[in-house]
């Protein structure tokens, strides 16, 4: 399949993707509002094309530690759940992290806590940037606000979790998964050759050849001393992300007085409040994070030093708000605005919010 | 020593290259050590080191993959059935084994032990089980006869408080994913040599595609059991082997004949004599 | 002509379980007065009656024993 112009949703998307992208695994268990991506997968059959495997485990906890399990072998291998399913998964995640194990995540978010709703939400920011198991350990994690990035990140992510040797998230919600939208595809990229696995996993368990040592996949260390000297690597590790892979969009921000700080879907809505504000004459931008971790701290440090005032708009009880508060050291106003449990917010009340917390207010 | 005698051109028995040098971190006696050895001799045997991944379990065995010179994943508590999946799956030319105690296995794992044998996934489990948790400190574990003490059934399994002891290799039996199930020791040397044949047979059974081969290997603990080794032995002879049969119970997808619903449905608590 | 065997045990990887002296059938193997480096009573041979069967390696959970076998 080369460039072509598609309608979508994004959960299929991001099937497509998968599929597009070389990925030789998915492993996955149905769950509201992503079921889509294991349907789309099912239906297309990529093991009669591609060659990519395809199944549906007992459990989201399964399902993660087929992740583990395949990706530890040096293959391309990726899972999808929304929260109550990522929850499941923590135990998981922190291990491939430990392990520094390559693999991609999807969590296509839904409201919360507990079983929560099946609608759009953006509550697990903090599960998802400050390490939702146990340890010190980070997710990369990247935030699309369209289809066309659900589908985009899905290629940027094996690139990135390759790099650094470490598990990326795809941090959606409920709304970008659902919503239908025009998308450009891309070409397709051949599954990596047995000869490009080994090259690109010469860590990976695919079977000790004589020429080398045995190789262990593990984040088991008895000797804390060892450990911690693990630990500070990770650590140097996390500090060249959040140096040199940052992302983010600034949208109208070159003379905006006030701006909102949003991801996801709420950058969407939030944009339309940007063009609302303007009509009405105030110079508001949008300053959109699309890496979540790393966060672009310095970036948007940069821009607050102009305005006067930054809301946050989250469908959450606030939770970037707390990196957007330690980025801009509180040199400028920041407050935060969310509707959550699955309500999405209306431009209309973004800008009110702006109007009655940061100018008024 | 006899210089005649030992001689490289006379040796008929010595450890097998595809354990590593690493010394073994198991209680003087205990069946893992002879349990690792016999996998490592049937890689050897089967000519597969270079085409062998072993999955590692938490519990004492969690170091396996010091011992075994394959490639090996740890995988967290009980998880390991769910990593072989997928490991297979993905590299079907691979021979996938897992190596799980009965904590992990029978308790903490025990989904992703009945879906991954109820899917046929085509590898091999060897289960060690020794009636208890043995790294965390002789806990109870899902094995534990009625009435043997632990650590945390001090004054014996009551059923009424902990329940049954699981027998989960004749459930797994019952289920049409399981291929090869049998159930072995380690503690003289005609049941190595049967157990080495069983082991051999399941990771010989991955060629065929039909399906999980599981070999539970019935073990000691004499640290956990508080006995001397050779005590430990036959205290398993005389209360483990009663409750958990050793034989085949399921070979080439067929029950073994005089396996009927009473071995398979347990009845009666199994209980320490 | 006669069949006769030796073993040879590494003492310091042996932990002195004592499940190798069971299974010797001509009771060859005892375990030494002595203790090696992790402070074992290793296991040794004490008489000359080996026969090379090899059970007491195939039951060993270390893997400590070596196993010789000739016609003399």
């Amino acid at each position: 399949m080369a460039k072509e112009l598609k309608l979508m949703k994004g959960n299929e998307a991001i099937a497509q993707a998968m599929i597009a992208s070389g990925c030789d695994g998915y492993f996955g268990y149905p769950i509201t509002p992503q079921s889509e991506v294991m349907e789309t997968l099912m239906a297309e059959k990529p093991w009669e094309t591609t060659g990519m495997v395809v199944l549906q485990a007992e459990s989201e906890v399964a399902s993660i530690n087929m992740v583990y399990g395949g990706a530890a072998t040096g293959k391309k291998v990726a899972t999808s759940s929304s929260s109550p399913g990522i929850s499941l998964m923590q135990e998981g995640l922190t291990y491939l992290a430990g392990a520094e194990i390559p693999c991609l995540i999807i969590n296509v978010m839904r409201g919360g806590p507990g079983l929560g709703t099946i609608q759009p939400s953006q509550s697990d920011y903090f599960q998802s940037t400050k390490g939702g198991g146990h340890g010190d350990y980070q997710l990369f994690t990247l935030a699309p606000a369209s289809v066309q990035e659900m589908y985009d990140f899905v290629f940027e992510a094996w690139d990135i979790a390759y790099k650094y040797r470490n598990p990326v998230l795809i941090l959606s919600d409920g709304a970008i998964g659902q919503c239908m939208e025009k998308l450009y595809t891309r070409d397709y990229v051949p599954r990596w050759t047995e000869e490009e696995r080994r090259a690109n996993a010469p860590w990976g368990t695919w079977g000790k050849p004589a020429e080398r040592g045995h190789n262990i996949i593990t984040s088991l260390e008895l000797d804390s001393a060892k450990q911690e000297v693990f630990n500070h690597k990770l650590q140097a590790k996390y500090r060249v992300m959040e140096e040199n892979e940052c992302r983010y969009e600034e949208i109208m921000c070159d003379d905006a007085e006030y701006i909102f700080v949003a991801y996801g879907s709420s950058s969407r809505i939030s944009m339309k409040a940007v063009q609302m504000a303007r009509e009405k004459g105030i110079k508001v931008g949008l300053f959109r994070p699309i890496t979540l971790y790393p966060f672009p701290k310095k970036a948007l440090a940069e821009r607050a030093k102009q305005v006067k005032g930054i809301l946050t708009v989250e469908m959450s009880a606030g939770q970037m708000v707390e990196d957007v508060r330690l980025a801009t050291e509180c040199n400028v106003k920041v407050e935060h605005f969310g509707r959550f449990g699955g309500i999405i917010p209306t431009p209309t009340e973004v800008l009110e919010a702006l109007e009655n917390q940061i100018i008024k207010g | 020593m006899n210089s005649d005698i030992v001689k490289p051109e006379n040796l008929v028995y010595s450890r097998t290259k595809v354990l590593t040098d690493a010394t073994m971190h198991y209680c003087p006696g205990c069946g893992h050590g002879t349990t690792h050895r016999i996998v490592a001799e049937v890689i050897e045997e089967l000519g597969i080191q270079d085409q062998t991944v072993g999955v590692a379990p938490v519990g004492c065995s969690v170091l396996a993959y010091n011992y075994f010179d394959v490639d090996f994943q740890e995988a967290a508590h009980g998880r390991a059935p769910a990593l072989a999946t997928a490991v297979k799956r993905l590299n079907p030319n691979l021979f996938v084994f897992t190596y799980q105690g009965d904590g992990d296995l029978a308790a903490i794992g025990t989904a992703e032990t009945i879906h991954a044998a109820n899917r046929g996934e085509n590898i091999t489990m060897v289960f060690v089980n020794n009636g208890i948790y043995g790294m965390t400190g002789g806990q109870m574990a899902p094995t534990t006869l009625v009435g043997m003490k632990s650590a945390t059934t001090p004054y014996g399994r009551n059923v009424e408080l902990n329940g049954y002891p699981l027998r989960l290799t004749e459930i797994l039996a019952t289920l049409p994913g399981t291929y090869f199930v049998t159930r072995q020791s380690v503690h003289t040397p005609a049941a190595v040599r049967k157990a080495k044949k069983a082991i051999k047979q399941a990771f010989e059974n991955q060629k065929l595609k039909k399906g999980l081969s599981f070999v539970e290997i019935v073990s000691n603990c004499n640290s956990g059991w508080k006995m001397t080794p050779v005590q430990a032995n036959k205290w398993m002879e005389e209360n483990m082997f009663p409750n958990y049969p050793i034989g085949d119970i399921k070979v080439e997808g067929k029950l073994v004949e005089g396996i009927g619903l009473d071995r398979l449905v347990v009845s009666s608590p199994l209980t320490v004599k | 002509m006669a069949i006769k065997g030796e073993i040879v045990i590494d003492r310091e990887r042996c932990k002195g379980c004592g499940v190798c002296l069971g299974a010797c059938p001509k009771s060859v193997i005892a375990l030494s007065k002595n203790v090696n480096g992790k402070g074992y009573n290793y296991a040794e041979a004490v008489k000359d009656e080996c026969i090379g069967c090899a059970s007491c390696a195939i039951v060993c959970p270390d893997g400590v024993i070596s196993v010789y076998k000739a016609n003399l």
